[in-house]
């Protein structure tokens, strides 16, 4: 198994680049989240995230997907460069996202959660999808299918039709990565996708994101706490320390690293 | 040994030709469902054949001669069951190996059985045969049927198994001719061939490889299907591990000869759902499964508001003293007769369609005893509950209740051309229609389990009570003496025990001791949401199996269980006076239960034989250290306190005993 996973690494070490963000800033009143960071994704490996609390990490994920904007720097995407551009424009772009707290409609069940994964998919207006007829119908019948493919995918076939406010906290995150993924997207951003899980679900998690990067072909940029998952999971490494870029480059450079050392351990000032 | 099978009427006598023949003659019915996608998929037995026929020439292209065995491991797919038949097609004898097996136990069996093949489900099992694969020299090739995960890997010996049924389909279309080979090769089957190998998961010692022949297995399944008369319309639910007989028998066996569809559930975790869906008319399961239902509907109960549990508890009163009597045609009061009548519509009918047995016709539970009182709760809902008992080496049926002859303490009659016998010592002895040929490459074991007239010794006691029911007492070796002289059946105390949904598992001690005690495990569906319910907080089954008040909980349920001891006479001497709650629940991983959940209660003496000396000894808590497995083979050490408790016991009229 662990050979072509390397393989896979060489590849995508020569990938194209899918993103690029640039000379990234980003103040809130006097508080500088980031400084000056750039770093870029190339296509089809898992780019991690690291840092301690309070170092910018979700911040620069809320500028990529367009939920904070920069007041300087630019983010080029697929080779387009944007300034100001709404969410979800840039979920049709092919950006999709978990969030760090669940964010599921808890009152619905796990299928209609992964169906909402699908509406910038859908062309025919609601007006016509209440009717359920003709086309509207072949397209829902399309979707769902893409849908049950996730479930299947992600082994959530007994929670179908529990409502997901019921469930416990492990698999709702994983119906939030069935949901992100409906959306097809060329690039996932997962934030935290194992926190507050146990070690068996983490092994699971784990699984479902380095299939999802081997055979679904996803490009993923994770932030993740736990080293191990990390180190083990990800291609390449960046690492964040209030809101400066201190490293950046593969998980065995990043570790011994003697800023990234610092930064995590701390270090006495003379 | 001689071949004494009975002449078989249509003259199929291995299971291809009895495909061959439905899909002749039920040809557009449905053979398998599979719910894939979230949609019931289905087979017509016209596509089943296909689908066998296209697996057994792409077997072939890839070598499979006649003799071959093959190993199926996986969940229960209609892919799996295909490679049964297309094996047998071929001559080959296929092997069903528990899925959940740890790598060692698997290599084994694989080992043993010499096979070439391996037919399994997914990633998982591949991952387990190429981690043996130097143990297992004779293992040429592995057909996996779910693709995923398994792209990155060198496909040498691997296989997929849609691949394999191309290469099937391809030589047929390059060759029309490939058809009628292929259905050559199936008819130089008869009778003598072998139809399966199934490997027992055996309560003491190393699994036996037991023989089962193609013209015996029919024969049975022809009794058993006219017995219950079974036909082409029924329908069953498929989710037994496939290496126990019982699953085989039902899922194969009787499906091949009555020609009825055989549904297989989504994964483990759907089954209650897919249940309810299919609604199967033949339903077959053990005793723990009932239980667990019950477990559940009454977890359910408890969050249920106070109007409905009160009619839900209402009812069920009513059904426990009347249902039996009503459905067996006993006379009734008419004011119970009504209330039964409001009680079906409102809580009986309701409650079986919700655990998916409104349509069942006819339902069985074997493998081991049943609690009387489960067994009249489903009974007295108006299902037809029935007890079979069995063996592997039976090929299964040995007894089993006929219609409107059931009761909770017997396991029925006798079979047609069943003949039982009771030894000397109590030992049941049979002959049937379905018996074994032999165990695999182990002919001492074979001598050894056969009497010198040709009976096969079961390891059970029990004798015939006076309508000719059999009664099994015990596990021969297991039924004992208190040093009193007291009888003791560990069984007989267990499955009282195990009737509280709140305990999951008890392995009673007694023999040649001055008492009965009794390690148990709690069950932690049930006690968990108990312990939601009281607020009380824990981490681990460790944690919550050590607290207190659950201590004093189950404290109740055994005070209650001498009680009911008490009032019966010949039990009464074996009340239970000392219990623990097990710090770890008991599993088949670490060898303590046979992978079909029985207690192996000499390995668990040995392996916790600090807690039983405590349990004698008067001690109040003994601290005890255990290895334990994890799934993948890794090891871990489990450290605990485990708290003793005298019970309080109950004095009989016959036998003075003081109470504690």
């Amino acid at each position: 198994m662990r050979a072509p996973a390397t393989e896979a690494a060489n590849a995508t070490e020569t990938g194209k680049t899918v993103l690029s963000a640039e000379n990234i800033s980003l103040t809130f009143g006097g508080l500088k989240a980031l400084r000056d960071v750039s770093f870029d994704v190339k296509k089809g490996e898992i780019r991690a995230i690291i840092g301690p609390n309070g170092a910018g990490k979700t911040s620069m994920l809320n500028c990529i997907n367009g939920f904070y904007h920069p007041q300087e720097g630019t983010i080029t995407f697929k080779g387009v460069a944007r300034r100001r551009a709404r969410p979800d424009r840039i979920a049709r772009q092919g950006i999709a996202r978990t969030f760090q707290n669940v964010a599921l409609f808890k009152g619905m069940s796990t299928l209609d959660n992964i169906m909402t994964g699908r509406l910038t998919k859908m062309h025919t207006n609601f007006l016509l999808q209440a009717i359920y007829w003709g086309p509207n119908q072949r397209e829902e019948i399309a979707h769902r299918e893409v849908c049950e493919r996730i479930i299947d995918f992600l082994e959530i076939e007994h929670i179908r039709n529990t409502p997901v406010g019921r469930l416990p906290y492990g698999l709702q995150k994983r119906v939030e990565l069935a949901r992100a993924l409906a959306m097809e997207p060329d690039l996932l951003l997962l934030d935290e996708p194992m926190a507050g899980m146990n070690l068996e679900e983490k092994q699971d998690m784990c699984r479902f994101i380095l299939d999802t990067n081997h055979q679904l072909g996803t490009t993923i940029v994770l932030i993740e706490h736990d080293m191990g998952v990390v180190m083990d999971l990800s291609d390449r490494v960046a690492v964040l320390d209030y809101g400066n870029l201190i490293a950046d480059g593969r998980p065995d450079d990043v570790q011994s690293d003697q800023r990234v050392i610092d930064a995590y351990l701390g270090v006495s000032h003379q | 040994m001689a071949q004494d099978v009975p002449a078989v009427a249509g003259g199929e006598d291995t299971f291809p030709k009895l495909l061959l023949r439905n899909a002749r003659d039920f040809t557009s019915r449905p053979a398998m469902r599979e719910k894939d996608y979230g949609i019931w998929q289905s087979w017509t037995w016209g596509e089943a054949l296909e689908e066998v026929r296209a697996l057994a020439i792409g077997l072939a292209e890839l070598g499979f001669v006649r003799g071959d065995k093959v190993a199926i491991i996986g969940a229960n797919r209609p892919q799996l069951y295909w490679t049964f038949c297309a094996a047998q097609s071929l001559g080959g004898v296929p092997v069903p190996v528990y899925k959940d097996s740890v790598a060692e136990e698997m290599a084994f069996v694989l080992d043993h059985a010499e096979v070439r093949f391996a037919v399994v489900e997914d990633q998982e099992q591949v991952d387990k045969l190429l981690l043996l694969s130097d143990r297992l020299p004779k293992l040429e090739h592995v057909i996996y049927k779910d693709e995923r995960g398994l792209g990155d890997y060198d496909h040498t010996r691997l296989h997929a198994f849609a691949s394999v049924q191309d290469a099937g389909r391809s030589a047929i279309q390059k060759d029309a001719s490939a058809i009628a080979e292929w259905e050559k090769e199936l008819s130089r089957g008869g009778p003598d061939d072998i139809s399966v190998i199934l490997y027992t998961s055996g309560t003491t010692g190393q699994s036996k490889g037991v023989i089962i022949g193609s013209g015996r297995a029919i024969a049975a399944a022809r009794d058993t299907v006219a017995f219950d008369k079974l036909n082409e319309h029924d329908e069953a639910l498929a989710y037994l591990p496939l290496a126990w007989v019982g699953d085989f028998y039902l899922n194969f066996a009787q499906a091949m000869v009555a020609g009825f569809c055989v549904s297989c559930p989504e994964s483990e975790d759907t089954l209650l759902q897919d249940l309810r869906e299919i609604g199967p008319t033949f339903y077959f399961a053990p005793p723990r499964i009932f239980e667990n239902l019950l477990t559940t509907v009454s977890i359910r109960m408890e969050d249920a508001s106070a109007a409905k549990r009160r009619m839900f508890h209402y009812f069920l009163g009513v059904a426990r003293r009347v249902g039996e009597d009503i459905l067996n045609g006993r006379p009734v009061p008419l004011k119970d007769r009504v209330l039964y009548g409001i009680g079906r519509w409102l809580v009986y009918e309701p409650l079986k369609n919700v655990l998916g047995f409104s349509r069942v016709r006819v339902a069985y539970t074997a493998g081991e005893a049943i609690g009387p009182d489960l067994f009249a709760f489903y009974r007295s809902l108006g299902m037809n509950l029935k007890q079979l008992y069995g063996q592997t080496e039976a090929f299964l049926y040995l007894t089993a209740h006929p219609d409107g002859q059931i009761r909770a303490d017997t396991v029925g009659p006798p079979m047609p051309n069943v003949e039982l016998k009771i030894a000397e010592g109590g030992e049941i002895l049979f002959k049937c229609p379905g018996m074994f040929v032999g165990y695999f490459r182990d002919e001492g074991r074979t001598r050894e389990v056969l009497s010198e007239d040709g009976y096969v010794k079961t390891g059970d006691a029990g004798f015939f009570d006076s309508e000719g029911h059999l009664r099994i007492v015990d596990r021969a070796k297991d039924v004992g003496h208190l040093n009193d002289g007291t009888l003791y059946a560990p069984k007989y105390i267990e499955n009282k025990l195990k009737f509280f949904p709140n305990i999951r598992e008890a392995v009673a001690f007694g023999h040649e001791r001055d008492f009965v005690a009794v390690f148990l495990n709690i069950d932690l569906n049930a006690v968990s949401y108990w312990a939601e319910r009281n607020n009380i907080s824990y981490g681990s089954y460790q944690e919550l199996a050590a607290n207190p008040k659950v201590y004093d909980m189950i404290e109740q349920h055994i005070v209650e269980t001498n009680q009911d001891l008490a009032s019966e006479p010949e039990m009464a001497g074996a009340q239970i006076h000392r219990f623990l709650i097990l710090h770890k629940e008991l599993d088949p991983d670490d060898g303590e239960l046979t992978r079909t959940q029985k207690v192996r209660r000499g390995y668990i003496a040995e392996r916790y034989q600090p807690l039983i000396d405590a349990l004698y000894s008067g001690a109040t808590s003994q601290y005890i250290e255990t290895e334990v497995t994890f799934e993948d083979g890794r090891k871990g050490m489990l450290r605990a306190d485990v708290e003793i408790r005298d019970v309080k016991t109950f004095p009989v009229a016959k036998q003075k005993e003081a109470a504690e």
